[in-house]
């Protein structure tokens, strides 16, 4: 008999007492249905809590923002998604107060090295955001890979307030996840940290050391 | 099997709990580091949930634990349907043996030279890292606490934060020695060195393995919580990615997962949610650029389908490894991980590792407590932790007359003296000439009485026998 077998078998053949399938009330998870700016309020009390960064801007004046928040960290370039209206919008501003954009338009494998070694910030869309725990939602796609979030050290995510769901309960219903997910989907909540040096915050420790989130208002 | 032969056993043993207990109560080092940690922990816990219904919250992780185990054989085949429509590869472990050949076969296939680790108990379980390294593969750890755990040549001491037992000062010298960086107790400089290293690592590695803290059924998902982003280098740059799981993980829904996660992390560190919250359905699809080529899921029994069986022991498979019932427990924060000498430490370890080992192995796990509740009382998913280690106590003396004996090695803790004087004990109470006797000489002969009664009275006054019986004492007042 395969292990698989063995497994299930002596699962569906347990000894015990007829096993009760429990009611499951989530209102629990509710909380009260912040309105917008309330919602604004609590995602950046708390990611601003874990050492994020939260800009209010507005559709026409977050480019200039954005070149504000980059300059002042010296970045050399900035990875930008190819079709995304975000990439389209920089990469037609033409401004040189931007630095260089990157495009991630190839498969990781050939160039692997650069990413790691030399990018100094990305910028992705989001699917939304969570006011109560302070998250945003990415779903990588072939136009903002993965890594654009991981790697480089400076992340910046473009957030619309109207986006702002009050709880992840929330969130995974409205947007209907549980009819499919793509191959990757995250939650990040803050720029990376350890606590494994004697309970001693410290950021950047794999990923990025900056996260940076534009809300779009 | 001459290959599971050398595998076989912990490389502490778990017997030796009392000695290794002592010395660390001892160790002012030891319980310095604890119980700054776990006082910290726990008053982060308590913020955490301010304006929560606790209770309510707990009751519905409870029961959506329970709802996922009394289906869990269908869920778990609805998992492998789904991880298997999405292109990830699911494999079946009876033990843990079995789960590191999988592994081994799997990197073998890919003529694969190095692993990259993140954070997985059941590959501490497996004992995944010296299982591949016999097979001449490296297999480096990449979570930060687990890295110096690793550079010691230690295992864990907490399943949430590994490396807790030791100090900066310790860490630097330890990372010093091992990896030449500089002495320094600045904890971002020791970080970002760990960081450099470990970039390198990560690009260079041809498989990267991982755990899983819940998987979904209904999406084919499987969800990763972590802080530093390690879990999400060791699930996306290497070309190959081999998840490790406890059949116990599975969840409908995720829906489920939602409620799980908002106790998980608040349990566990106080916080709200995590840095990251990885949701992982697939390998990479054809016009992704990045993203590991190849998904596998290796689901692991290892002692968990015999805790099926029982209806109360059950409750163990419940839990979602929060840790909050070792940052509870008196005797985990002044004795430390290590003592237990066990891949779980702490309450759940208590309750967890004699299935896993054996009640003969494991027979002083479930005495190492004094039952004052704590844990049972901060569990996020209500196990009766408590309750479960007078239960498994009773099981290491060979059951009572309502249970007969379950747990694999039971009565291994059973003394026949003990045994015999219960037995006695018994005999004397039920027949009142001979218990009017026994205690009224025992009262005359109280001067014989040994002042010392074994490991007792190492640190307590043995009780003295009072000069008259109550029975005496009734008849003297005319009563
Ligand atoms: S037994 Fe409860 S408190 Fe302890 S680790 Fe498991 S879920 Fe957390």
């Amino acid at each position: 008999m395969s292990s698989r077998e063995t497994i299930l078998q002596r699962l569906r053949n347990r000894t015990g007492g007829e096993l009760t399938v429990p009611e499951c009330d989530f209102s629990v998870l509710a909380r009260p249905d912040w309105p917008t700016n309330e919602r604004i309020e609590r995602f950046e009390k708390l990611i601003e809590s874990v050492h994020g960064e939260v800009h209010h801007v507005s559709e026409d004046s977050w480019v200039d923002r954005l070149a504000e928040v980059l300059n002042t960290r010296g970045a050399r370039n900035l990875l930008v998604p190819k079709q995304h209206e975000i990439g389209q919008t920089l990469r037609a501003a033409d401004r040189d107060d931007l630095p260089e954009l990157l495009i991630y338009d190839e498969p990781i494998e050939s160039w692997q090295a650069h990413l790691f070694n030399e990018v100094d910030a990305s910028i992705t869309s989001t699917r939304g955001g969570i006011a109560e725990t302070g998250s945003l939602i990415l779903w990588p796609n072939d136009d903002e890979p993965r890594l654009m979030s991981l790697v480089p050290p400076v992340h910046i995510a473009v957030l619309k307030a109207s986006e702002l769901y009050t709880t992840f309960h929330e969130a995974m219903q409205a947007q209907n996840w549980a009819a499919g997910m793509p191959t990757n989907a995250l939650l990040i909540s803050g720029p990376s940290k350890t606590a494994d040096i004697e309970q001693t915050l410290a950021y950047g420790v794999h990923g990025p050391k900056e996260l940076i989130v534009l809300i779009i208002e | 099997m001459s290959e599971t032969a050398e595998h076989t056993g912990h490389h502490i043993d778990v017997k030796e709990f009392h000695p290794r207990a002592q010395a660390a109560i001892h160790n002012p080092k030891i319980r310095k580091n604890f119980r700054s940690a776990m006082d910290g922990l726990m008053s982060k816990r308590k913020a955490a949930f301010e304006g929560w219904d606790l209770e309510t919250l707990r009751e519905l992780g409870a029961n959506v634990r329970l709802r996922a185990l009394a289906n869990l054989p269908d869920l778990l085949e609805q998992l492998e349907k789904k991880l298997t429509e999405n292109g990830i590869k699911v494999h079946w472990a009876v033990d843990g043996d079995e789960a590191c050949r999988i592994v081994r076969d799997i990197c073998k296939a890919r003529d694969a030279k190095t692993v990259i680790k993140g954070k997985s108990m059941v590959s501490e379980e497996m004992e995944l890292n010296h299982y591949l390294k016999a097979e001449g593969i490296e297999a480096l750890e990449s979570d930060l606490g687990e890295y110096i755990v690793q550079l010691a040549d230690e295992t864990p001491s907490h399943i949430i934060m590994p490396a807790i037992h030791k100090n900066t000062g310790e860490i630097s010298e330890l990372m010093h020695e091992k990896t030449g960086t500089d002495l320094s107790n600045d904890v971002e400089y020791l970080t970002a060195s760990a960081r450099q290293q470990l970039r390198e690592k990560f690009m260079n590695a041809d498989v990267g393995v991982s755990g899983v803290n819940f998987a979904v059924a209904e999406t084919g998902t499987l969800c990763l919580v972590e802080n530093e982003g390690n879990g999400r280098m060791t699930t996306t740059v290497p070309k190959c990615h081999i998840a490790v799981t406890g059949i116990e993980k599975v969840v409908p829904s995720m829906e489920d997962v939602s409620a799980l996660l908002a106790l998980l992390t608040r349990s566990a560190t106080g916080q709200h949610i995590t840095t990251y919250f990885n949701m992982i359905s697939g390998p990479r699809k054809a016009e992704e650029l990045d993203g590991p080529e190849e998904v596998h899921l290796v689901l692991v029994d290892n002692g968990r389908s015999s805790i099926y069986q029982d209806d109360e022991l059950l409750d163990t498979l419940r839990c979602i490894r929060c840790g909050a019932c070792m940052n509870h427990c008196p005797v985990y924060t002044r004795v430390g991980g290590h003592a237990y000498g066990t891949t779980y430490p702490g309450p759940i370890g208590k309750i967890l590792m004699p299935h896993l080992i054996g009640l003969d192995e494991g027979r002083h796990l479930p005495s190492a407590s004094s039952l004052c509740g704590a844990c049972g009382e901060v569990c996020p998913v209500k196990i009766p932790i408590p309750d479960l280690l007078v239960r498994l106590r009773q099981e290491s003396v060979d059951g009572d007359n309502l249970h007969p004996a379950k747990v694999r090695g039971h009565g291994a803790k059973r003394s026949s003296k003990e045994a015999l004087i219960w037995k006695g004990w018994a005999w004397m109470h039920a027949s009142p000439g001979i218990y009017r006797f026994g205690t009224s000489a025992a009262t005359k002969f109280r001067a014989l009485q040994p002042s010392k009664a074994g490991a007792w009275t190492d640190y307590r006054t043995a009780p003295k026998l009072a000069a008259k019986t109550l029975h005496q004492r009734m008849k003297e007042r005319g009563q």
